[in-house]
């Protein structure tokens, strides 16, 4: 079984976001870069089908500077095997940065592509499904649960109040939802043998966009709360307030 | 949350160091956080949690993979003590005490067969283990000691009690003083001995999968006493240990017969590295649930953190941080290197121990009436502080180390009759 994780280097969540002083991106100073979470469940679930297949290997692939390093290396530490770092900056624009993708995934051999699904950061949950596409791969996003049998793949997708399942034959492409597993605490063995895995440099340059950002915001202020009073008595101006107000129901 | 960030860590972290820290950053906010209020609530041993610190090889982090350590280094080791006692300082010391104070005196003066019988289980977390020094009538002091081996012909029989012992109950593997005779100057001659003994929660030990060994040969007549119920450090166990003419094997004697005074200094000064690591993340830790909590609370229609009065000592408690990680590291990586390092390992520990008692007094004030209940952690993290001002050498023993680097020894009109 031969699989490759499309990774992200993106900012903490925990992390306090400013504007920058162009007014369109985020300021980096004094924030702490991470893996994107739900990255983190596409690399373990490649890592435990891996350990179920007994054999086969998993690479992670980025797009990103030289930064990104430290974010491969965190998933060489979970017990990945090697590592590709695209040289390059993502788009805004999901599709420049799938064909990135796409074209350094093309030349490789696998069975299985993961990712997460959607990188924390821009929130654009496109790149998964354009990457299938530009490989004519089947596509499973928002995966919850993965069965491989052979080729035979079985997905369990979250869609609107319940759930799908889908089944495709291998290759394939899978995005990963929150549940699908529990990812594992990189190991003290793994985190001294992450420098020592292959890491491979590709000068993939930077990809395109066919957007323009012209203005980032930041969200608004949260007005203080409101106690609208004590006991059943409240409910119907809390009902009201909810409906008239809030817009909320 | 606020994760503080720190431009002093570039400058001292490798890649492998980061990784490091934020694993067991993750490990601690996930694991460790949503029970640490229980455990010092009811001054229980976090079992469930020290199997989970073994498998991720926390308690092996500074020793060689030839004995199933992780090949890391002091830094790595100390960076450890910082992220768990942001969180929860008990388990931080019973992983620190494992390291620094049972393990690390068999790694720097074991034998061979001493580092493969038993430095091997505590690089592992299989067992937990500790060291004795401090006695009723001993302590910084080592003529006080009281704790007597007498030599028999193929073994040495220990009397005598070890008081404050860090793991005392829940280790398996010791190390401990001993006045083995007396030098021609009539000062007391002081051996240090290795000792077994089953823990005493063998059945969470069993449950667990960590904590008990089968193939270790127990020292009989050496046990653990009474649990003290403490002020702070809660759900780490300290007891007395008792040996009632134990019997110690002539090859458990650990480095030279009479350097066991001289070998345990030099262990202690690696032992305050690690305790200036524990008490820097516990000044960090009060300092981001404050950074948190001040910028939440409103009063006079502001944030509370908007008041300069809060800002200034916000500034200073920053400042302080980050003097306190450069003294750490640095008395981290001189005792790596083999450099001397005794006045700077007091150094740390001396201003780590009074940052976290400032910090965390702090951190309660900013807390307001809240700061004050159990709710938050702060009140238990000022607690917790308390101790690094007294084990390991009290500050005020600290500040006699470092006066005497500049000084020399003390010259009293009593030593000078004699």
């Amino acid at each position: 079984m031969r699989i490759i994780v499309c990774v992200k280097r993106v900012p903490d969540s925990e992390s306090r976001i400013a504007k920058a002083k162009d007014g369109l991106s985020v300021d980096t100073q004094g924030v702490k870069f991470v893996l994107n979470p739900y990255d983190e469940y596409a690399v373990e679930e490649a890592l435990k089908l891996k350990e179920a297949a007994g054999d086969g290997s998993v690479s992670v692939i980025t797009l990103g500077g030289e930064e990104s390093k430290e974010t491969l290396r965190t998933a060489l530490a979970m017990g990945v095997d090697e590592a590709v770092l695209l040289k390059g900056q993502p788009s805004v624009d999901g599709l420049g940065t799938a064909e990135k993708l796409a074209e350094a995934i093309k030349g490789r051999e696998y069975d299985l592509v993961l990712f997460g699904k959607q990188a924390i950061d821009d929130d654009n949950l496109q790149v998964p499904a354009m990457v299938a596409e530009l490989l004519g791969l089947p596509c499973a996003t928002v995966v919850t649960e993965l069965q491989v049998d052979g080729g035979a793949v079985t997905a369990t997708r979250e869609v609107e109040g319940g759930h799908e399942i889908v089944e495709f034959e291998l290759p394939g492409l899978i995005a990963a939802q929150k549940g699908l597993n529990e990812p594992r605490y990189p190991s003290l063995k793994g985190i001294m043998q992450a420098k020592k895995k292959p890491l491979e440099e590709v000068d993939a340059g930077d990809a395109e966009s066919r957007l323009e950002v012209v203005e980032v915001m930041n969200p608004p202020v949260r007005a203080a709360g409101q106690i609208v009073g004590e006991g059943a008595d409240a409910v119907p101006e809390l009902v009201r307030k909810l409906r008239d107000e809030a817009k909320v129901i | 949350m606020h994760g503080l960030t720190s431009s002093v860590d570039d400058n001292y972290l490798s890649d492998e160091h980061r990784m490091l820290r934020d694993m067991v950053r993750e490990f601690a906010d996930n694991e460790i956080a949503p029970v640490a209020r229980e455990f010092d609530r009811e001054g229980k041993f976090p079992w469930g949690n020290v199997a989970k610190m073994a498998e991720l090889g926390l308690f092996g982090i500074p020793w060689p993979e030839e004995y199933d350590g992780a090949g890391m280094d002091v830094l790595a080791s100390a960076l450890v003590s910082e992220e768990l006692a942001k969180v929860c300082p008990s388990h931080a010391i019973t992983v620190g005490a494992t390291i620094s104070l049972a393990a690390s005196p068999i790694y720097y003066f074991g034998n061979e067969e001493q580092k493969q019988r038993y430095l091997t289980k505590l690089a592992r977390g299989e067992v937990l283990g500790a060291f004795g020094l401090t006695e009723p009538e001993a302590g910084s002091d080592a003529q006080g000691t009281q704790t007597r081996a007498e030599e028999k012909s193929d073994h040495w029989v220990l009397n005598g009690t070890k008081i404050f012992i860090t793991n005392g109950g829940v280790g398996e593997i010791f190390v401990a003083t001993a006045v083995t005779g007396r030098r021609s100057n009539g000062q007391k001659e002081i051996s240090s001995f290795i000792l077994t003994k089953e823990t005493r929660d063998l059945e969470e030990a069993l449950a667990v999968g960590t904590g008990h060994a089968v193939d270790l040969e127990y020292t009989p007549g050496f046990t653990h006493g009474k649990k003290e119920d403490k002020l702070g450090w809660r759900a780490s166990d300290t007891t007395e240990l008792i040996f009632e003419d134990a019997i110690v094997p002539k090859e458990n004697m650990l480095g030279e017969r009479g350097h066991g005074f001289k070998n345990f200094m030099q262990t202690l000064d690696g032992g305050r590295i690690g305790m200036a690591a524990h008490l820097l993340g516990i000044a960090e830790g009060a300092l981001e649930q404050t950074l948190k909590f001040t910028s939440e609370r409103r009063q006079f229609n502001t944030r509370i953190c908007d008041f300069q009065g809060i800002r200034f000592e916000i500034a200073d408690w920053l400042t302080r941080i980050e003097a306190g990680k450069h003294l750490t590291y640095h008395a981290a990586n001189l005792r790596q290197a083999g450099e001397p390092h005794s006045k700077e390992a007091a150094m740390a520990k001396l201003y780590c121990s009074e940052l976290a008692n400032w910090a965390t007094v702090k951190a309660v004030q900013f807390h307001g009436a809240y700061g004050y209940t159990t709710e938050y952690r702060v009140e238990r993290l000022m607690r917790d502080a308390k101790i690094g001002e007294i084990g390991e050498g009290t500050s005020e023993v600290q500040r006699m180390v470092i006066a005497r680097h500049l000084l020399g020894p003390e010259t009293t009109p009593e030593k000078e009759d004699a």
